[in-house]
Parts: structure tokens; sequence; C-alpha cells
């Protein structure tokens, strides 16, 4: 079969994606040829695979809390978790096909065009998106918005590993400013239609789809009001945190993030360096916002580990700060990455009336700016280097 | 009172295979035996004999096309067999049919021309000079001499078991090297290995692989900087130096490591530089299916070599490893087998108490090449004040400032072998340096 797909056999246009599906399937036979006679077991599929193994917990609670989410709106917050489960299941599963139908299909083509393998880069990319675009985005917006960034802000630049800014934030980033009336207020993050007939039900009174950062970001008086959910109960703190709140399907629970946050410090793929600055950046912004409360900027009531479990701090935090690719590549650098990360995602959620959350553009900012802390940092080492040199 | 110096980074690999015996076995005799080239890194191959020529041990077979003075000798006497010659002429051995007589050459020694001695006796050309990880030219100024008195590398050998007797000359062997620069001789030793002599200081390195290779030693003593001109040796040439100064012929013989899981006790074998490598592992290899990869040196850093050919520098470790254990292995990157090891712990290995247990290892790359993803991988594998992955990136790119500038004066290609190991991303960075220093020298010269 093989000898069809090479170079002048039949189906050659086909190289790059036999080739990818012969490596997924089978562990090449190519030994080593020059250099290091023995090679890690860890390779890049491997890299990536343990990436989504540690978004499974924020995808799995994203579709529950689709699903509970929908009955709470429906007025029927004491159905099954099984049915909440499925239902949301049913909303995701469309999102996840296409972004990885969209994604990889460019891919492919991208590959075939410069006759390279495969890149495994689009695997985690596919799965961050549908857990960052509000759920009820309609698809085509998604696909688009994901042909977009795939095309734009990584194969031009020379496919996984070259790119700039976060393949997943620029999705997003191009949603929020094509279609803003879909990514933010009432409709956004709720989804309140059946599915195929499965979970249907009219809209309880009083239903407001709000995030609570969206209520904050309206908050009007010297004092924050109460937060509420989709049809006005009460939600604390906690609720945040185990995840029960209205917001994108991932990057509600921080509990589900922490777990995958875990998984990828344990099995050292990500840095603790940019994670744990990006959540000291958050937690010290959100102290001084905290200490100077002001009505005019409503979100500087909330208390600072509120504020990192509100929103899509921690998910940015954990999953889009610790790109290796778009991030900073120097130890020193990634501390003073992430730790700007942090600052920033709350700067702008207090004091940019705009733009309720700011951990998307906070990311994407730094991410341009990545590649200049490490050019600093390098620079420091060519000094030391002309300086001993110097000193003899 | 030697200085300790305390490395982190790096990873000391558990290979199957080790040596458990610190007993020197006597190996086979041979017949035939060869000097190699491509081991003088550096060195344009001029012959000195012929064909048929006969020759003592010592005597020169070749030397250097822009310094004449660097000669290669034969390391046994006999008859010049066969010039092995490659594409475009390129000598790739030479073999030497040992008549077993005792006949060497000898020298007078004069503590004036301690230096014009080292060249001629051929043991100048087995120490190194960074910059280029080349054999040292003639004309430099020395700063300093480092020394390896350990070998980190996987499944490597005791070098005072390879130094063995010989040990009694290393003072002499210091005096030498100390008449030939105005800086210091450092012996790098691993703590409870620890060499002495006058006039050298010794530095004690406590860590992980590659704590022994002479780069990591050097970056971590008194890195080299832009003009100048460091020499690295092993302690087992030192002992040769001393030994050629105070008996007045060099010494050949070597005691070499042959380990590997493909062999089956692995063991010291005495023998003499260049000896076959069968005379080596005879007898002691597990199958002989074909299957075995011989490496002369380490897993890491070593060359691949034939089954019928010869020892080559730095004569003290023969490693045999499968070159495939299993074949199409099925959906190898999602196993969850405790026997595949990473140093990630991304692989069920590290739970079930594996970096106590030896790994089987095969020469597979285990996934395809890609572009540099993962961050700090490259750094926390080389223990230099380098940054080795905006190194690697600026000698690709061939941007001779940037690499002056990040210290690849500094860098021998071994010194990247275990990164080259790690590399998620699976590029030859070997290569990669090799070649950048050889561009450089070019461009510098």
């Amino acid at each position: 079969m093989k000898p069809s797909f090479q170079e002048g056999g039949k189906f050659a246009k086909l190289q790059s994606v036999f080739d990818g599906f012969e490596t997924f399937l089978f562990t090449p036979n190519t030994t080593s040829r020059s250099g290091a006679h023995i090679h890690d077991q860890n390779d890049m599929k491997r890299t990536m695979s343990t990436v989504i193994l540690a978004l499974l917990p924020c995808l799995l609670f994203g579709m529950y809390n689709v699903g509970y989410q929908h009955y709470l709106a429906i007025g029927e917050a004491s159905a099954a978790w099984t049915s909440m489960f499925i239902y949301g299941f049913l909303a995701m599963l469309p999102v996840i096909v296409v972004s990885y139908g969209v994604g990889l299909g460019i891919e492919f083509v991208g590959a075939q065009i410069h006759h390279k393998e495969i890149q495994e880069g689009f695997l985690v990319t596919g799965m961050l998106i549908p857990l960052i675009v509000p759920i009820n985005t309609p698809l085509w917006m998604t696909a688009v918005a994901t042909a977009f960034a795939v095309v734009f802000a990584k194969e031009v630049f020379g496919g996984t590993g070259m790119n700039i800014f976060n393949v997943a934030l620029i999705t997003r980033a191009f949603l929020f400013f094509s279609y803003p009336s879909w990514m933010s207020g009432d409709k956004a993050f709720v989804k309140t239609d059946s599915i195929f007939g499965f979970g249907g039900g009219n809209v309880a009174d009083g239903f407001s789809g709000a995030t609570p950062l969206g209520q904050v970001a309206t908050n009007a008086g010297e004092s924050l009001g109460q937060l509420k959910d989709v049809v006005g109960g009460e939600i604390t703190t906690m609720d945040a945190f185990w995840g029960f709140i209205a917001g994108s399907p991932g990057e509600t629970s921080m509990v589900a993030i922490l777990i995958g946050a875990v998984i990828l410090l344990v099995t050292g793929i990500a840095s603790w360096r940019v994670m744990l600055s990006v959540f000291a950046g958050g937690l010290a912004m959100a102290g001084i916002a905290h200490a100077f409360p002001s009505a005019a900027y409503p979100a500087s009531f909330i208390d600072p580990f509120a504020q990192l479990c509100y929103g899509g701090f921690a998910f940015a935090a954990v999953f889009m700060a610790t790109d290796p690719v778009t991030g900073a590549r120097t130890k020193a650098g990634q501390y003073i990455f992430g730790f700007l990360i942090g600052v920033l995602a709350i700067l702008i959620r207090v004091y940019n009336s705009g733009y309720p959350e700011g951990a998307m553009l906070a990311v994407l900012l730094m991410n341009a700016f990545a590649p200049l802390i490490d050019h600093l940092v390098v620079n420091r080492n060519i000094q030391r280097r002309l300086n001993r040199a110097k000193a003899k | 009172m030697a200085t300790l110096i305390k490395l982190k980074k790096g990873y000391n690999l558990n290979i199957e295979g080790a040596i458990l015996s610190d007993e020197v076995a006597q190996g086979a005799k041979a017949s035939t035996f060869a000097v190699v080239p491509g081991d003088f890194t550096g060195i344009i191959p001029r012959m000195d004999v012929k064909e048929g020529e006969k020759v003592a041990a010592g005597d020169v077979l070749y030397h250097d096309k822009n310094f004449e003075s660097i000669k290669v000798v034969s390391p046994v006497a006999g008859v010049v067999k066969s010039v092995n010659r490659g594409e475009r002429r390129k000598i790739e051995s030479i073999e030497i049919e040992t008549d077993n007589s005792d006949s060497k050459k000898t020298f007078i020694t004069k503590p004036t021309s301690a230096k014009a001695l080292l060249l001629e006796s051929g043991l100048w050309s087995m120490m190194r000079q960074r910059p280029y990880d080349i054999v040292p030219k003639p004309n430099a100024e020395i700063r300093d001499f480092f020394v390896t008195c350990f070998d980190s590398a996987p499944l490597a050998p005791s070098l005072s078991i390879v130094v063995g007797e010989k040990n009694k000359y290393i003072n002499k062997g210091v005096e030498v090297l100390k008449s030939l620069t105005n800086g210091n001789v450092y012996l790098g030793c691993r703590e409870g290995e620890e060499f002495e002599a006058t006039g050298a200081e010794t530095v004690v390195f406590k860590g992980p692989h590659p704590a022994g290779n002479a780069g990591v030693q050097a970056a971590n003593i008194a890195p080299v900087n832009k003009g100048e001109t460091i020499v690295t040796l092993d302690v087992v040439t030192l002992a040769r130096i001393g030994h050629l100064f105070t008996e007045g012929y060099v010494n050949f013989e070597t005691v070499v490591a042959v380990v590997g899981s493909e062999i089956e006790n692995p063991k010291y074998v005495s023998s003499i530089m260049g000896c076959p490598v069968s005379t080596l592992v005879e007898g002691n290899m597990k199958s002989d299916s074909g299957n075995a990869r011989f490496i002369n040196g380490n897993v890491l850093s070593g060359v691949q070599i034939e089954a019928n050919s010869y020892l080559r520098a730095p004569y003290r470790q023969i490693t045999v490893i499968p070159e495939l254990i299993k074949k199409d292995e099925f959906m190898g990157w999602a196993s969850l087998s405790p026997k595949k090891f990473s140093v990630y712990h991304n692989f069920t290995h590290w739970l079930f108490g594996g970096a106590k247990k030896s790994n089987k290892v095969d020469a597979r790359i285990n996934g395809g090449e890609r572009a540099i993803v993962m961050s700090g991988e490259y750094d926390r594998m080389l223990p230099m004040d380098i940054y080795s992955e905006f190194l690697i990136k600026a000698i690709i790119a061939f941007d001779i400032d940037k690499m002056e500038q990040l210290g690849i004066y500094e860098v021998a290609p071994e010194d990247f072998a275990l990164t080259e190991y790690a590399d998620t991303s699976k590029l030859e960075l070997q290569r990669i340096v090799r070649e950048g220093l050889d561009r450089m020298r070019k461009e510098m010269e």
C-alpha cells in the first residue's frame, strides 16, 4: 500500500496524510544516523497528547456545566446529572468536530504543499478552541475564525513552532472583534435551545445569561451587588471555584483547571515558572485594585482570590500562557512574561470598562513582547561574555 | 585543597549493560590494527608511509597538511597493510599488520623541547583545543590545560581503571604540560576518585552527566573567551605523556570497557589502541542476529562502527546495543508501558520506580523531526552559562556574530549529546554544532 503514496505513486498527493496516519499508528522504525545513538521516548505526539490529557477534566466538566446552566435556565435544576452531561456533550461535539475538521484539514493541505510531515501542534489548539469559544457561537463563525487563525497566525509563519501568537486565542480574538454581539452579553454563554429535541423547555422567568464578570462590569453603586446565577439565585466564590457559573465551557471550573495544571507540571511539559508567575501577577494586581476600590471601576470590589476564580484567568494561566512556542523561552524571561500577563489580565478587567475580561488580550499582548523579553535576557548573557573577555 | 563545583543540570541515563566488577581481562591477540584519520578532527592527512612499508610502534604514519609538525603514529610494529580511501580519495583508515615484534620508536627526552617531542610522538594529536574542538594548533598560545579525570557518560569506564599502573606518570605529565603554558593545569575529578599532582589544580565535580565533559568542566572553572585557546585531554593521555617523558617511548596499551545490553558479560578488556573490535567482544555477544549496533564510545557521543572494524579514539569504550527492539510498534506514542523511559514524566516508567532500574534502549529515534517547541529543554541538559537553544538557532542560520556572542568557542559537539538525546523535536544537534564549528573555522582562518 505504501508505495502508491510515495513520490510518483498513484496517490502521491496524499503522501503527507498517509505518513501522518502511518506514524500515528506505528512508531517509525527509523534509527539514528548521526549523533546520539539513543533518543528519548518522548516526542511531539506524546507531548501534545499529554496536554490534551490535561485538558480532559476541563472538557468533561465543561460539558456537564453547559448542561447544568441549560437546565438551570429552563427551571429544571433538579434534572439528572446524566441528562445535563449528555446535553452538554451534544452541544459541544459539533464545535469540537468543526474545530478539528477545519484546522486539521488546513494543516494536511499545508503539509502536503510543503512536502513535510504533518505537525501535531493543532491537536492541542483544536481542543482549546471549543473550550474558549462561547457555546452559542454559530458553527460557521467558529469555522471561519479557526481557518483564519490557522492560516494567518500559524501557516504563514511556517507552521507549528514558528507562530508568534497563540492560535487558539487568535481564533477567539477574531470572533471577539468580528462578531462582538455573539461574544458577550446575555445570549453568548448559556445554551437555551433544545438539541435534536433533547433538553427542551421554556426559559424561566428572570433569566439572564450574563456571566459574573459581565454583571460586575455593569454594576453601579458604591459597593458590589450580589452576583447572581442565570435565574437570579445567589452565587458565591466557591461556586466559581467549583465552576457552576456561566462562561465559556472550559474556563469556569478552577478545580478542573487545577487538575490539568497538576498533570502538566508533574509530567514536566509546561513551565511552572510561567504558571506561577501569572498567578502571582494576577494576585498582585488584584490586590492593588482591591486596596483602592472605586465605583467607577466596579471590578475593584472583588477580592483578589475571587478575581482568580472568575472568568478565563486561570484557564489562560495554565493552558494559554504556558504555550512554549508563543511565550518567553528563557528562564528569567518566563518569570517576567508570566507576571506581566497576570498583571495585564486584571488591569484590563478592572480598569477597562469595554472588556469585562482581560486574560485573552493580556496573553496575546505578551505573546508579542515575548521575543523582546528573551532578547533582553539573552543580551545579558552576551554582555557577561564580553565583559569576561575584556577583564582579561 | 581541591575546589568543589556542584552542577545541577544534566541527567544520568541508567542503561542496561553496565560493568559490575573492576577486573580487567586480557583481550584476544590480534593480527591487524588500524588508525582512523577521522578521529583526529582538524587534521588533513598527508601520508608519510606507503603500503607494504615496515613501521615500528610509534613511527609516523601521516602528518597534517597545514602544520607539518602534527603527526599521527602507528600503535604497533609491523607492515602497513593497506591505506583505505573513500570518496574523493579521502583516507578512511590505515591498516597495519603486526609482526608481533617489540620494535618501537624511542626518543631522547630533553626538557627544552617538550612541544616538539609531543608532536613527533603522536600524543599531541590525542589532545583537543577549544575553540573548534580540533587537534591543537602548534602555534597557538595555550591559556590553560583541562584534564578530565572521569567520564560521566552512560556506561563509561572509570578512568582510574583505564589509566591503571600508568598513574605513576601523572606527575611527570603535569610537569610537561606546565612547561607549555603560563596558565594552569586543571584536573577535573569526580568525588571519591580524585587525582592529585604537584603543580596541577584539582577541581572536584559533583553532579550528573555531562559533568565529565571537558567543555563543561572548563566552562565552570574558567570559560574560554574569544581569542583564547585552551587544550583539553583526558587523564589517560596525561599519563601517556608522563610515560613518554620518563621511559622515552609511547605506551599504546589501553583498557576498554565493553558494555551494553547486547553484551553477555560486560567487562574491562585490556588491549592496544586500534585493535579489532572482534578481539574485544569475541564470545561475549548475546546473539549474532545482526540486530546489534556497535558504538565506539558511549551511546550519546560515540560513533557507529562495523563489527569487523577497529577500536577508535578515545580508545576506552565499546557499547553494543540492539538496533531495533520492536519493529512496527503499534501506537508507541500512546504507550502506557513502564518499560518506556523518558526524562519527562509523561510515561509511566517513573511511577514504577524506574529511576533505579536500568533500561534497555535501542537506536530508534522515537519520533519525527520537528521545529523547536519545548522551551528550556536544551538548557536543563547543559550545565554551562550558555543559551543553547539560541546558539543552535544562530548556528542553523549561520550568523557568525551571534554564534560568537552566544559562546560557540566554548562548546564541542559532545556537549550537546545529552541534549540531543532528550530533544523532543529530534534535531541532530551534534551534527549541527560540528558543521557550525567547521564553517566558523573556515570563515575565521
